[in-house]
């Protein structure tokens, strides 16, 4: 059998405050896993860990931040056991990420041409001819018009959609084994949404790219993904292939979310819908299942015990006491 | 970003920020100390501090080959006491330190509170001063001030106060403007309360804060520029003792290597001015985080 | 975007017009202005002669537009001393002042954002505090006490550099230091609090995501934007540099206008004192007008970045 191209075992990361005094566990023991070439959607509301499990892939968390626990194995090998210096040569290189901010994410003082090209001269220790060629031919295959008189423009004279396809080849710009999207759709208008989700998957044909796919949205997921995982206080509580999750979710809170879509409006803006009662607390969760306040069919033992994974159907895996004997 | 990550990393509380929060022990010990040698200058000054004798002229302090334990700290062109000196020019920068930033901090607290409440062309026409006098390069305006006002303590204040008032009003009118829009002024004008009410009994001591992190962050200022000025010639006049006049006649003793005579009374102006800027900063993490970027 | 520049040259029309009513009201409200504008121990008659030349005795509204008049052709009044218009004076010895703050310009910056920069990328460490403190102690320093201290330690001592003068570098090292060392600490703080901010975007973010050498995500992407109003405040401040010096231009017997300021005072050379004054103010007004325009000028950039 062979191995997945990123399998994230237990992963749990921590913020510690100064001293020591509060731990966060933004993300908690989290096991995913992603084969080549396949895209993994990962839905949650704010604060249930999403953007911090991706920084944590990346090696790239805030100084507050530990992954204390797991393993993250991509392509092999164990992620947190590599050094910087092994690490940078990683990110950008085998495992790219998107922003959510395409307005802030371009530094306003370098050309689009010297952006691209960077990672293109740092990697592979391209030559600034063949850096600044090939930048422009990634400038072409993310649909930028007139591509040669870009590249010596600056991020401020590029509309905000021009923008994210820039990053978006920036990305691609050293054939990453795996892309991480961090909400890259949402301050985008529709159309532009729609445009740049095709682009990301010819790219992902193109290149034979994984993708980890954050977002709000469960109308970009069920569009893009293959299998999603479903987040909530730094847990997944549910994953498995899209179908299963979308015909027959498992865990309440899944079924919350999917009841709270607004169907037929192609209103791919919606953000999550509000569920009866408030997000946790990230810094101090309730005891037992996070989600059991807002649980409309809570259990006893939810109010005491975090319950474990468990499969509920081939693939599919939910954390709920429902589902155990 | 996600919320998570944004949220967690406000809580995490700035180490930095954290130990400035401890008590200042060290700046207003300093300040203390300074405070009890100003005052007790009478009894501890082994000198007339403005009387020398010609025959002492420039004693290297007592520790050194030719010093005396008559003259602990030496003595200078005229044959002064450096020591006396020094603790009477200590009462001179308090002095002069303190009630020039108390009569600036009036003047300026009053015209912010004033600007801001009322607004409309009185705000126009204050602010526009402030600017203006904020635009001016202050040691020169001071300069200014002092020649067309001739040398003297209470003329020192004056220019003090005449040109660090706008520091205040600029600030204190910013937060008026903010404290007018909530609802216990509003309340107030409800209530009745006249304008010059609502300025002094409930503006005011909203503001006193922030005042009072001003005035001692303007401390350390006030008393650098008073030297300057008893520096150049047109502050306190000789022969009183202050430190910026011990700086202008050490001058003299300068190339000959009387080093006590610019060292000892630059060490003082440190001291204070560093205590008063330490204790400044202190009290503006601890009073008025807004403040913060100043 | 005209309409803008305009404002701001409203503003600081205003401001210059409120520069000059405070220097005028300022000389009449201490007394008899002919006091002032005539040499120390004049006689009566001569006094009565300048308040006759300039109108004094005129109301003070015919005094002002008189005022004013001489200023906008230049006229600053002529100095006692010297026997020559002042402006002439002010312009000759321009040059020194801004050879003076040019170096002293060059000693802060180059001070200032190599320690903001170590400041902020290990924030809170025993650098960071260090720069701390060496920040407090240049904002707690007389500059004057520093250059003393100065010419004790390289002149008298050593003997290493000429104490006072000008006429070769050697002559412009230490008054450079003494007034560049205030400016050090406010440029370490402001480099140091502006690159924090940088440190923190989205674009050094992706920056390091790239998988770029941490030196080159600092030197490259963070430095660049950071100096953006560290640079601001420099040009701001090498107009302050000019018109604070005379402190330390007095120490090092340095022949720009801060010293032209101290022997006005010490000659009772009042016009010298007045035209010091607003011509120093209006550099600062005019200054200000200058990065504003600047800043509106760059502002649909500045707005993108954020």
């Amino acid at each position: 059998m062979a191995e997945p191209l990123l399998e994230l075992r237990g992963l749990s990361t921590h913020y510690v405050s100064a001293g020591g005094a509060r731990v966060t566990r933004a993300v908690d023991d989290v096991s995913l896993t992603l084969e080549r070439g396949r895209t993994l959607g990962i839905v949650g509301e704010s604060g249930s860990g999403k953007s911090t499990l991706a920084l944590s892939i990346m090696r790239l968390l805030p100084p507050a931040a530990r992954a204390v626990g797991g393993e993250i194995r991509f392509e092999g090998e164990d992620l947190l056991r590599k050094s910087a210096v092994e690490m940078r040569r990683i990110r950008g290189k085998r495992i790219a990420m998107i922003l959510q901010d395409p307005m802030a994410s371009l530094n306003p003082l370098f050309t689009i041409g010297d952006q691209v090209a960077e990672s293109l001269r740092v990697h592979e220790g391209a030559s600034r001819p063949t850096a600044w060629t090939r930048a422009r031919g990634l400038l072409e295959a993310v649909r930028i018009s007139a591509p040669a008189a870009r590249m010596t423009e600056f991020p401020h004279q590029m509309s905000g959609g021009m923008r994210q396809r820039i990053v978006g080849a920036i990305a691609v710009a050293c054939e990453p084994r795996l892309l991480i999207a961090d909400e890259p759709t949402t301050s985008l208008d529709l159309t532009i949404q729609a445009q740049y989700l095709s682009l990301l998957r010819d790219l992902q044909r193109q290149h034979d790219l994984a993708m980890i796919f954050i977002t709000h949205n469960l109308g970009i997921v069920a569009k893009m993904c293959d299998a999603v995982a479903v987040m909530y206080a730094g847990r997944v509580v549910e994953a498995g292939p899209i179908r299963q999750i979308f015909n027959k979710p498992a865990h309440p809170y899944t079924r919350a979310l999917l009841e709270s879509v607004p169907r037929l409006t192609d209103d791919t803006h919606a953000r999550l819908p509000a569920i009866e009662g408030q997000p946790p607390d990230p810094s101090a969760p309730p005891a037992g299942c996070a989600f059991h306040p807002r649980c409309p069919v809570v259990l006893e033992r939810c109010r005491e015990q975090a319950p474990p994974s468990v499969t509920v159907a081939a693939g599919q895996t939910a954390r709920c006491w429902l589902h155990m004997p | 970003m996600n919320a998570s990550t944004a949220v967690v990393v406000a809580e995490v509380p700035r180490p930095s920020a954290r130990r400035l929060s401890s008590f200042p022990a060290v700046p207003v010990a300093i300040l203390v100390f300074m405070v009890l040698l100003a005052l007790g200058a009478d009894v501890l000054a082994p000198h007339n501090p403005e009387v020398g004798s010609l025959g002492m002229r420039f004693r290297p302090p007592a520790w050194q080959a030719g010093g005396s334990t008559t003259y602990l700290l030496g003595t200078d062109h005229l044959g002064r006491d450096v020591l006396s000196r020094l603790l009477f020019g200590a009462r001179v920068s308090l002095v002069v330190g303190f009630t020039a930033v108390i009569v600036a901090g009036i003047l300026g607290v009053t015209l912010g509170i004033v600007a801001g409440y009322l607004g409309g062309w009185v705000d126009e026409v204050i602010m526009r001063l402030t600017d203006t006098w904020l635009a001016l390069p202050a040691l020169t305006f001071a300069i200014f001030l002092a020649a067309v006002m001739g040398p003297s303590e209470m003329n020192i204040v004056i220019v003090l106060a005449a040109v660090y008032w706008t520091r205040y009003a600029r600030v204190i009118r910013g937060e008026v403007l903010s404290l007018k829009e909530r609802e216990f002024v509003r309340l107030a004008v409800i209530a009745g309360c006249s304008r010059l009410t609502i300025m002094r009994r409930h503006i005011l001591p909203n503001v006193m804060n922030s005042a009072v992190v001003l005035a001692t962050l303007m401390l350390g200022v006030v008393i650098v520029t008073e030297a300057a000025l008893s520096f150049l010639g047109v502050g306190v006049p000789p022969p009183k003792p202050a430190w910026g006049l011990m700086l202008a006649d050490g001058k003299r003793g300068l190339m000959a290597g009387y080093w006590w005579l610019t060292v000892l009374p630059g060490l003082c102006i440190m001291f204070l001015v560093l205590a008063a800027n330490l204790l400044g900063d202190w009290l503006r993490v601890k009073l008025d985080p807004q403040l913060r970027q100043l | 975007m005209k309409r803008f520049v305009l404002r701001r040259l409203g503003y600081a029309l205003v401001s210059l017009a409120l520069l000059s009513v405070t220097i005028f009201v300022f000389v009449r409200l201490t007394g008899d202005p002919a006091l002032l504008l005539v040499e120390p121990g004049a006689s009566k008659a001569d006094v009565d002669a300048v308040r006759e030349r300039f109108g004094l005795d005129r109301p003070l509204v015919v005094q002002y537009v008189r005022f004013v008049g001489g200023l906008v052709h230049g006229d600053f009044g002529q100095s006692f001393y010297y026997r020559t218009p002042v402006l002439e004076l002010y312009l000759s010895r321009l040059p020194n002042s801004l050879l003076l703050a040019a170096v002293a310009m060059s000693f802060s910056l180059l001070i200032g954002i190599p320690t903001g920069v170590l400041a902020a990328v290990r924030v809170n460490s025993w650098l960071d505090r260090a720069g701390r403190i060496f920040a407090l102690l240049g904002l707690s320093l007389p500059s004057f006490w520093i250059g003393l201290v100065l010419i004790l330690f390289f002149s008298v001592y050593l003997g290493w550099l000429p104490s006072s003068g000008s006429g070769s570098v050697l002559h412009v090292l230490m008054p450079a230091f003494a007034l560049g060392w205030y400016f050090a600490a406010s440029h370490m703080r402001l480099t140091r609090s502006s690159m924090l901010d940088v440190l923190g975007a989205e674009y050094v973010k992706l920056a390091r995501l790239k998988g770029l050498p941490e030196r080159r995500v600092i030197a490259k992407h963070a430095l660049k934007n950071a100096l953006i109003p560290v640079l601001t405040l420099a040009g701001i401040n090498l107009v302050i540099m000019i018109n604070v010096a005379v402190v330390v231009e007095t120490v090092f017997a340095w022949p720009g206008i801060g010293r032209l300021l101290y022997e006005g005072i010490t000659f009772r050379d009042f016009p010298i004192v007045q035209a010091t004054v607003l011509l120093g103010g209006s550099m600062i007004v005019f200054v200000n007008l200058l990065v504003d325009v600047l800043y509106g000028m760059i502002d649909p950039r500045i707005r993108y970045e954020r």
